[in-house]
Parts: structure tokens; C-alpha cells; sequence
């Protein structure tokens, strides 16, 4: 039987959980004397994936690739660089992957376009439909009003004399 | 024996499906009230069918029968009762065996209560009902079977994946299930109705309690699966935007919106059209949340190919379910006459405004969880979607959504009156103005500058469903006794309205005090040493060892005080070791401040006696569950109104009745 068990995937969220959670992710060694600097480091973390995880930042995951990308993320910091200078650092270095907030670009413009198109065209929908709507029911409004032969003849029936 | 009886049980199902999947249908287009009477014996008899087989399956769990495989690879004798059980559905066999269990006993019920149903809507949705489960039975029988035997039974077995022994995780899958099968029903009504061309609100009255159900049972799932990774995980985050999760998040937002757009049509025969859309899609979306979750796709796109039956399979039902019933819709649809004229400004309109947005924020979590994955699969390229990603895009959807939300129950229908309800409101304003500044003032121009705005922005959700009530029960103009009488005469899915929209502000409250104020700190403690956060000091005491019936504990001793001196209370977090399977997993321990929590995970000792801690003080986090649990109970008192149960098992008198007083 070709029962294949690398697919059973547990339920929930145990892809997050793949690379063993027996660890700790930022350890006490880790953290830069420099609150400021850590403060920023710990923000860049979050942004930044642990290639070798699911869908984990390397702020979160205890793997020791995440530790070595955390390492490496704080030593840029006290070199001076920019928050962007580390983050284009290591997309240089690992490619777009590491990136958990892709950056805009012909190949993830559908990724960030849809979401504000569909409101858009959610709107625009939701407009043709009333107007339509309105124009029809203000068509079928005038085709009950008389015009203006019948209120003529109205008028003359009102005075009892047609 | 009983595998096999379990097997053979789940054929015949099989079988009992393929007939009320077909006779009824036959009988509902001939107009045969022969034909399509079989529907309801024979979904009661697939349920015992079905019923049997879970039940043979359960009992080789909870006896430790090794020599069923499935059994073998994911129970072992020493785990309590309670974990035997639950691993039935810890793993892709058993958790389709549930999934088609839940979907018969739902179809039993439709059909032992559904007796007041025109006959061929009923035997329609039957009939549809019994395709899904047969290509359920189907797929389990030819590619998961969970009753196979192994020719030497092993003395022992492979033990649960240990994450999954834990309380959260043990009622997850089956709420979640609940939730996901329950959008079925609305689904094989859905397609009943394309199929029959003929759709009106007594359509919408019937789907609206088995929507409402589902919901609460997904709401709950989800609420759960989040508690259970916060406390487990073991860095004390509450959702990661994670696909597995996004796969329960989506069939969330879609039947959200079915649940709101449901009552325009019940109320108003309005929005009949896109009400069947979503119906058809907030099913197809918990269809492909229990295949993403199950076929390992979102793992890696290689897992797919590593088992090409069971990958085949599951495309051919995702295709065949959703692309079929899309197709019927775009040919059938058209047919249904649209009703119900409404101007912009109305409560009609401010459903629309809601659905226009959930849905946007369901097509956001979509594309941001399938795109890696088509993007892979087209140009071999990877690209990560992370919580970065639904943050920025997410988040800006839903904040017009609450703004919005107070509105709409003050709105009347068809013509509503914006400027006195921005009036009855002005309350609400006030007062998140109020907390807004009183935000600014306490992080003292420093820290997260939205983050105010956030806390205004739940305290006028949460204030405006006060007013709701209040306005209903006019509670400030009359004396306190006239009040309350109205207030119980009141419809109760009036009070479920303000429940689930009080609970929506509570759990944005917990979300935004957690995320900006909530603080942490890392350290490396020696027995004897102390850490501080936000007014607490916890000193280390000692480690010691602690056995469990299949574990083992390594237990850290803290002694929690507050800044005063004054003693607190113990914590004690652990790591837990599996020997069955060599793994470990962190236990976190929590201590409840009211409803903000202090959080402490252990890490690894080192050699000098000294171990790595990770201590959080989460302001306000158990607002996000509890908020839940009062959406939960709003939808339960909404599920408990007289009015929304008259289409269902009552007799003629209370229907005529109701349509009487319409």
C-alpha cells in the first residue's frame, strides 16, 4: 500500500509547529545591549522568514538558521546599516522568499492588486445595480402616471361634463 | 472483526448514498412522491451506517487495537482515555471518517425534521446532500482507508503527535468540522433551489438556522485553535496568519456574510441571488480549507505528488463540487426573480456594505494564502505572504466594517435615517473619543500612535450594540420596570444582533491592548534570581522533575509578586518530553491577572544550572476568546428565537401564524 505518510498533516496549526517547539527563539544571548537597536532589530525579525520553517518568522522560530539570520540581522544593525540596507542585505543574499511581506512587482501585482480591486469593483457593481434598479422602478413610475391626453380627459370626466 | 464490520458499515453507506443521491432527484423533476420519499429513510439509514462505522473506528482507538494500522501510527495504550479517543481525528484517515460522520448525522437530521419542507426542495437537497457524502465515503474507502490491518500486530503503538494531546487541541478539529459540514446543508439547499429554478424567503428562514449553527461552531473552533496555539506554541502569540489557519478564517468570513445577507433575504426577499452565491461559496470554502489542511499542499507543493491518488481525488471533488455548482448557478440564477426594493441608507444597505467588505477581506486571505502556491506551481519562483502582508491588506477592510457595523441595526429597512442614527450614536463616539485620549495620555506621547484609534474604534463598536439595546428597550426614557419588560419581549435575535457585535468589539479591544502594550521580557535566570515586568516580580526557585502517564516534566518553580512585595501566587512552566516519539513540547503557564495575563515559557537549562525564560505580560488577552464566546452566545440566543425556529420541526399553526403577522 502506498500509504504515504509524510501527508498526514495534523490538524491545525501543526505546520507551525514542524521544526520542534523545544526551543526558545530569541535567546538571552541574542539581545543587543542597545534597546533602541533591539527594539528595531526585533521589528525587522518579524518581517523577515526563517527559510527552513513554516510560514515562521525568524523572531518566532527556533531553529538555528533563525538564530544565525537573528545574529546576523543584529551584527548589520551595529555596523550602522539602514533598516532597509539589512532587509535588501538579505533578500540579496537569500532571495525575495525571506521577504514575508512580498515586495511590489510585476510578479505580485495581482497578490496586492485584488484585494483593493474587488472593493472597488464591489462598489461599482453595487452602484450599477441600484441606479439600474432606480431608473426601472422610476420607468415603471411614469408608465402608471397619465399622460397628458388621458389627464385632459380626466379633468373633463371630473367636471361631469364628458 | 469490528475494523471489518467498520469497513463494511462504511460500504454500504456508500451505497445507501449513491441511492439518495439519485431516486429523490429523479423523483423531485418527474414529480413522483414515491421517488422522492426515499430521500428521508435513506439518509437516516446512511447516518447509522456511517454511524457504525465511526463507532467501529472509535473502538479500536479506545481498545488499543494495534492491529489496524491507522490505530498502530497514532495511538498508544498509555495515553488517558480521553487522548485515545480524540486521536481518532488526530490524523488525515479518522479525520474524514468525522468529517462524513458529521455530514450524515446533519443530513439525518434535515431529514427527520425537515418534514414541513415543500417535498422537492426536500428531496433536491437530499439528493445533493448524498453527492457530497458519497465522494466522501468514496475518497475514504479507495485512498484513505483507516480499517486497514497489519499482518503482525505491533505490542505497542506510535503514540500521538504530541501537540495534538492537549484539551484545545482535542475539540478543535470536531467544532471546526461542525462548522465546515454545517455550511453543506446551506449549500445542498442552495443547489436544490438552482435545480428547482424557484427560490423565496421561506428559503432563506429555512437555511438561516443551519448557517447560524455552523457558524457559531466555526467561530468557536477558530477561537479555540488560537487559545490552543497561544498557550501551547509557547511564544504567547494568538494568530499567525498561517494557512492552516486562513483555511478556517475564510469559510469564517463567507458565512459571516451568508449569515447577514441571509436575513435581508428572509426579511426583506432581497439579495436572493448573491445570498445563493454564498452559500455556494462559503461551502467551497470549507471544502478547500479540509483538503488544503488535510493533502498537505500548503506544507509543500511536492507532498501533492508524493501520494497522486489522493491528490487526483481531491481535485476531482474541489473541481467537481465547486466548479459544477458554479456552473449551475451562472445557468440557473438568472431564472430567480430578484425582489425587494431598498434605497442606499437603510439596514438593507448596510448589509450589503458588510457583505461587500467581508467578502473583500475573504478574497484577501485568499489570494495571500493560494498565491505562493500558484505562483510556484506557474513560474517555479517562491515568494513568502506573511503576517506583514495581511496586516497591511487585512486590517484597512475591516476597519470601515466596524465603523460601519454600529449603524446598521439602527437603520430601519428600506429607507433608513443616517443623521438619527449618527444621533442615537453620539454616545458611542463620545465615549471612544474619550478612551482614544485617555490612550494617548497613558503611553505618554510615546508608543504605537494607531493604536488608540484602535481601542476608540472597539470601544464604539462595543458601546454602539449597547445602544442598540437600549434604543429597543427604551431604557433611558421609561421607568426601569417598563424596560425590562420590553427588553424580554424583545426578539432574541435582536439581543443575539448586539451579542455577536459587542463580542466583535471586545475581541478587537483584546487584539490591539495586547499587540501595542503588551510587553517581554528575555532572560537567562539562576535559581535565586528574580525578572520584573510590568508591576510583577517572579523569582526563580528550582527545577524539578515531574512524570506524567506518558510524558515526562521538567518543571521550573516561579514565586510571582508584585512590585509592593506582596505574594501573588506560583507559576510553574514546563517542558514536557515524549519518550514514544522522542519530541518535546513547551508548556507555558499562564496566570490570570483579570483579564490580562502574565505568560512564562522554559527553555533549555544550560550547564551552569542557569535557564533561558521567555516572560510576557499580555494586557486584556483573554478579551480576544471571551469575545468569541459572547459572539458564540449571540449567535445561540439568535438560534433560540421562536421566530427563526418556526420553519423548522413545527407544526402548520405556528407557520401559518408567523406569515400571518409578516
Amino acid at each position: 500500500m502506498a500509504l504515504v505518510r509524510a501527508l498526514v498533516v495534523p490538524m491545525a496549526l501543526l505546520s507551525l509547529l514542524l521544526a520542534s517547539p523545544s526551543l526558545q527563539a530569541v535567546q538571552p544571548d541574542e539581545v543587543l545591549k542597545n534597546p533602541a537597536l533591539e527594539a528595531r532589530a526585533r521589528a525587522l525579525s518579524k518581517e523577515l522568514r526563517c527559510m527552513v520553517c513554516q510560514n515562521q518568522s525568524i523572531d518566532d522560530s527556533e531553529a538555528p538558521l533563525a538564530h544565525d539570520l537573528r545574529v546576523l540581522v543584529r551584527e548589520r544593525l551595529k555596523a550602522g546599516d539602514s533598516d532597509s540596507q539589512v532587509i535588501d542585505f538579505l533578500v540579496a543574499r537569500y532571495g525575495e522568499f525571506v521577504l514575508l511581506k512580498p515586495r511590489l512587482s510585476w510578479h505580485t501585482a495581482l497578490l496586492w492588486g485584488l484585494p483593493p480591486a474587488v472593493v472597488v469593483f464591489g462598489i461599482l457593481a453595487i452602484a450599477i445595480v441600484v441606479w439600474r434598479r432606480r431608473t426601472a422602478a422610476t420607468a415603471a413610475l411614469e408608465a402608471a402616471n397619465l399622460n397628458a391626453a388621458e389627464e385632459r380627459r380626466l379633468a373633463e370626466l371630473m367636471r361631469g361634463d364628458g | 472483526m469490528i475494523p471489518e464490520l467498520g469497513h463494511y458499515a462504511l460500504m454500504l453507506a456508500l451505497g445507501l448514498a449513491l441511492i439518495q443521491g439519485s431516486m429523490p432527484i429523479v423523483g423531485a423533476r418527474s414529480n413522483d412522491p414515491v421517488l422522492m420519499s426515499m430521500a428521508a429513510p435513506a439518509a437516516l439509514a446512511q447516518f447509522v451506517f456511517v454511524a457504525i462505522a465511526f463507532g467501529a473506528l472509535a473502538t479500536c482507538y479506545v481498545t488499543s487495537d494495534f492491529s489496524v494500522l491507522n490505530v498502530y501510527e497514532n495511538s498508544n495504550s498509555a495515553m488517558p482515555l480521553i487522548y485515545r479517543l480524540t486521536s481518532v481525528w488526530g490524523n488525515h484517515e479518522g479525520s474524514m471518517m468525522l468529517w462524513v460522520s458529521i455530514l450524515a448525522l446533519f443530513g439525518a437530521l434535515v431529514a427527520a425534521f425537515g418534514r414541513n419542507l415543500p417535498a422537492a426542495l426536500k428531496a433536491n437537497a437530499l439528493g445533493v446532500q448524498a453527492w457530497i457524502a458519497a465522494a466522501f465515503e468514496l475518497f475514504i474507502l479507495t485512498t484513505s482507508n483507516p480499517f486497514l490491518r497489519i499482518a503482525d500486530a505491533p505490542f505497542e503503538g506510535r503514540d500521538l503527535n504530541p501537540i495534538l494531546q492537549d484539551p484545545g487541541l482535542a475539540f478543535h478539529p470536531p467544532l471546526l468540522y461542525l462548522g465546515y459540514v454545517g455550511f453543506s446543508i446551506a449549500f445542498s439547499f442552495a443547489i436544490a433551489a438552482l435545480i428547482e429554478g424557484r427560490i423565496d424567503a421561506a428559503w432563506a428562514r429555512w437555511v438561516r438556522p443551519w448557517v447560524l449553527g455552523a457558524w457559531m461552531c466555526l467561530t468557536l473552533g477558530i477561537a479555540g485553535g488560537s487559545y490552543w496555539a497561544y498557550y501551547e506554541l509557547g511564544w504567547g502569540g494568538f494568530w499567525f496568519w498561517d494557512p492552516v489557519e486562513n483555511a478556517s478564517l475564510m469559510p469564517w468570513l463567507a458565512g459571516t456574510a451568508l449569515l447577514h445577507s441571509a436575513v435581508v433575504m428572509e426579511k426583506r426577499g432581497a439579495l436572493k441571488i448573491w445570498t445563493i452565491l454564498l452559500a455556494i461559496l462559503a461551502f467551497s470554502l470549507s471544502l478547500i480549507g479540509t483538503f488544503l489542511v488535510r493533502s498537505g499542499v500548503l506544507t509543500s507543493v511536492h507532498t501533492f505528488a508524493n501520494d497522486p491518488r489522493r491528490g487526483i481525488f481531491i481535485l476531482a471533488i474541489l473541481i467537481g463540487f465547486i466548479g459544477g455548482a458554479l456552473a449551475l448557478y451562472a445557468w440557473r440564477a438568472p431564472l430567480l426573480k430578484q425582489g425587494g426594493l431598498f434605497a442606499p441608507i437603510s439596514r438593507e444597505g448596510a448589509l450589503v456594505l458588510n457583505n461587500l467588505f467581508l467578502t473583500s477581506a475573504c478574497v484577501t486571505v485568499f489570494v495571500g494564502t493560494l498565491y505562493p502556491l500558484a505562483l510556484e506551481v506557474l513560474t517555479g519562483e517562491k515568494i513568502s505572504v506573511g503576517p506583514p502582508f495581511f496586516n497591511a491588506t487585512f486590517g484597512p477592510l475591516f476597519i470601515p466594517l466596524l465603523l460601519a457595523m454600529p449603524f446598521g441595526p439602527l437603520l430601519g429597512w428600506k429607507r433608513g435615517d443616517l443623521l438619527g442614527a449618527a444621533q442615537r450614536l453620539l454616545a458611542a463616539g463620545m465615549l471612544a473619543a474619550v478612551a482614544i485620549a485617555a490612550a494617548f495620555a497613558l503611553q505618554h506621547g510615546g508608543g504605537p500612535v494607531l493604536a488608540p484609534f484602535g481601542v476608540g474604534l472597539a470601544i464604539f463598536v462595543m458601546v454602539g450594540a449597547l445602544i442598540d439595546i437600549a434604543e429597543r428597550t427604551t431604557v433611558m426614557r421609561v421607568p426601569l420596570a417598563a424596560a425590562l419588560r420590553r427588553a424580554a419581549g424583545l426578539p432574541r435575535s435582536a439581543w443575539g444582533t448586539a451579542f455577536g457585535h459587542f463580542g466583535i468589539g471586545m475581541t478587537l479591544l483584546g487584539i490591539v491592548v495586547v499587540t501595542a502594550w503588551g510587553s517581554e521580557r528575555i532572560a537567562s535566570l539562576k535559581p535565586g534570581e528574580t525578572i520584573e515586568i510590568a508591576h510583577y516580580r517572579l523569582t526563580f526557585d528550582g527545577l524539578v522533575n515531574r512524570p506524567g502517564p506518558n510524558y515526562r516534566d521538567l518543571v521550573g518553580h516561579f514565586t510571582v509578586r508584585r512590585a509592593s512585595g506582596e505574594l501573588v501566587g506560583a507559576m510553574e512552566p514546563a517542558r514536557r518530553t515524549f519518550p514514544a516519539r522522542n519530541m518535546a513540547t513547551t508548556e507555558a503557564a499562564l496566570m490570570n491577572r483579570g483579564a490580562s495575563q502574565l505568560y512564562l515559557s522554559l527553555g533549555d537549562p544550560s550547564a551552569d544550572g542557569a535557564v533561558a525564560v521567555r516572560l510576557y505580560f499580555k494586557p486584556l488577552v483573554l478579551l480576544i476568546w471571551f469575545g468569541a464566546v459572547i459572539m458564540f452566545a449571540g449567535g445561540a440566543l439568535s438560534l433560540s428565537d421562536r421566530r427563526l425556529r418556526v420553519g423548522a420541526p413545527k407544526p402548520a399553526k405556528a407557520r401559518a401564524a408567523f406569515q400571518a403577522a409578516e
